[in-house]
């Protein structure tokens, strides 16, 4: 290749423009901070929390003496497989009514999309009032797992609508038109035609889900309460790994498993987002 | 035959029906809030509600000007952070960054937007909260401020939000610069204008819409953002001018009271929570007009 930049030709022409230089700089610092940041963070929790993992930080019952994440971290997967139970069926439905059902440019699926964009956009405590106002208290609940996997299906609702949607879109049309000229009804096309190839991008949306859920703090403040053991039922109140975190750390009492529990908390986030992320390459990649 | 072509129309009347499921959402969202809101602001007054600058519920003082000048200093401070740093970073990824280090800088700034806010909270109070402090202890030394705070301030959240708002504004900045047909950019170049020269002139300026969704997505964010903030910013109702003290914001507001309010102070407290809500239907408004225009260029 003649016409290849060296290194000499780059420095050339930032001798002759200096202020492109300066901007080239600006960029090149900008990048590093970000990632400095971010590589800080996540170094930061991990050395300083790390060594507080103790044996007696998964003891089975919390006390006041342990802090132990094991009532948390139960409650916090009662909460994902009900917010899910609850909010996969709307989510996958409304987006095979979106994409294979809705005729275009209908006036009412201008509506779900504009509501759809609009839940995405609220922020969690205004959820967390809300779930308050009606599953607390107006239907009377109390504070309870219910109510707050309720309230998270609500908020990860739109997270799922998308990505299906999304899926469901990218898959071929040749394929419905191969089934409905086998002979195979709208139903069927949909449930064993389509939706099967549009598996992973529904799984990276509700993995994604899953992140969210875990590390949501403000919506489940006031709706399944900040109770450190596991409850009876789902009637009962009980805080979540993201809540335990914000109670150890804003008492101040246990700063040592707060950073432990932070470590649980970032590695299982990080995880579910890498899986999550992993999934919807191999969806592009297929 | 009969009974499949019943099962199509059952069916087809299931998914309508999960499709209505995010619209009663929505409008459950407003009526609750709205109804348990609106007679507080009535009682107390919509214009003394909403000037008023004292809040002091021992005494039925209920003023949340402190509050929504509060969300407004940190959100700004995070705007003067975040967006920069944020458009620049951007830029790296769309026009340098090398394509080996490329997919992980990506996951990473996709990690970034995955870390629950009490994280970001935390990282904040163990490490932000005691620079700040030592910051504003020095500058209390040499004369420069009045009050040096302690560490838990408009600053210290401004900073922390700017990190939280990175990635919204990398992710839509950086594809709205991909968008950019790459003939502009070559253009440029061939009328001997310098790469930096090119981006800034030419692929932003093309760009500006979604650089600008970015941004506004990204108050948003910051608007809206509970934890973190109340884990740093120190929480005090009151208006001040500087921005190593202390202050509340609109979430800061709901989440701190509402566990012991009764009556009147937690109606109060659901109204501050109507206004945050109203904030957020602006800025949704803002980004779905942003939007839209881009759609029909």
């Amino acid at each position: 290749m003649s016409n290849k930049t060296t290194i000499g030709d780059k420095f050339r022409t930032y001798l002759k423009h200096p202020g492109s230089f300066i901007v080239m700089l600006l960029v090149m610092l900008s990048a590093i901070i970000t990632f400095a940041v971010l590589i800080f963070l996540i170094a930061y929790i991990l050395i300083n929390g790390v060594p507080h993992i103790t044996p007696s930080l998964f003891s089975l019952e919390y006390t006041s003496e342990n802090a132990s994440v094991v009532p948390a971290l139960v409650n916090t997967i009662i909460m994902t497989l009900l917010s899910l139970v609850i909010a996969v069926p709307f989510g996958i439905f409304s987006a095979v009514f979106l994409v294979e059902y809705a005729p275009r440019g209908n006036k009412f699926v201008e509506i779900i999309r504009l509501t759809t964009e609009t839940l995405q956009g609220i922020p969690s405590i205004v959820y967390g009032l809300f779930g308050m106002l009606l599953f607390v208290n107006a239907l009377g609940w109390g504070f309870s797992l219910l109510a707050g996997a309720f309230t998270m299906a609500i908020m990860i609702l739109p997270l799922i609508m998308r990505n299906t949607e999304e899926a469901l879109k990218a898959v071929p049309d040749s394929y419905r038109e191969g089934s409905f000229g086998l002979g195979a009804g709208k139903l069927r096309t949909v449930f064993r035609i389509v939706l099967p190839s549009a598996i992973p991008g529904v799984l990276a949306g509700v993995i994604l889900a899953i992140g969210r859920i875990v590390g949501e703090t403000a919506a489940l403040m006031y709706t399944s309460g900040t109770v450190a053991q596991i409850p009876d039922s789902i009637m009962g109140s009980g805080r979540t790994l993201a809540l335990h975190m914000y109670t150890l750390s804003s008492e101040g009492l246990y700063m040592d498993q707060a950073y432990a529990t932070a470590v649980i908390l970032l590695v299982l986030v990080v995880g579910i987002n890498a899986l999550s992320s992993f999934i919807a390459r191999k969806l592009t990649k297929a | 035959m009969k009974s499949k072509a019943w099962t199509e129309k059952f069916m087809q009347g299931v998914f309508f029906v999960a499709a209505c499921a995010s619209v009663l959402a929505v409008a459950l969202i407003c009526i609750f809030l709205f109804a348990n809101g609106i007679p507080a602001m009535r009682e107390i007054g919509f214009i003394k509600f909403i000037t008023g600058d004292i809040w002091r519920p021992g005494s039925d003082q209920y003023g949340i000007l402190p509050m929504i000048v509060g969300s407004l200093y940190v959100t700004a401070g995070a705007i003067i952070f975040g967006v920069p740093i944020g458009i620049l970073t951007s830029v790296f990824m769309a026009m340098y960054c090398p394509k080996q280090i490329y997919k992980p800088l990506k996951a990473a700034t996709e990690l970034l937007a995955g870390i629950p806010s009490v994280i970001y909270g935390f990282f904040g109070m163990v490490i932000v909260v005691p620079l700040i402090r030592s910051l504003g202890e020095s500058l209390h030394a040499a004369g420069i401020v009045k009050n040096a705070g302690n560490g838990n301030s408009i600053l210290t959240a401004s900073i922390i939000l700017g990190m939280m708002i990175l990635p919204t504004i990398i992710g839509t900045t950086e594809s709205a610069m991909r968008a950019v047909p790459s003939h502009y950019y070559e253009g440029s170049l061939a009328l001997g204008a310098t790469k930096e020269r090119s981006i800034f002139r030419v692929i932003i300026p093309a760009a500006k819409s979604g650089v600008i969704t970015g941004i506004v997505l990204g108050i948003g964010r910051a608007i809206g953002e509970t934890m973190a903030v109340i884990m740093i910013v120190g929480n005090q109702a009151r208006l001040t001018g500087s921005i190593l003290q202390g202050i509340r914001t609109l979430t800061g507001n709901i989440v701190i009271e509402m566990g012991y309010a009764t009556g009147l102070h937690r109606e109060a407290l659901i109204a501050t929570g109507v206004v945050l809500f109203v904030f957020i239907l602006i800025i949704n408004l803002c980004v779905a007009v942003l939007k839209r225009g881009t759609d029909h260029e």
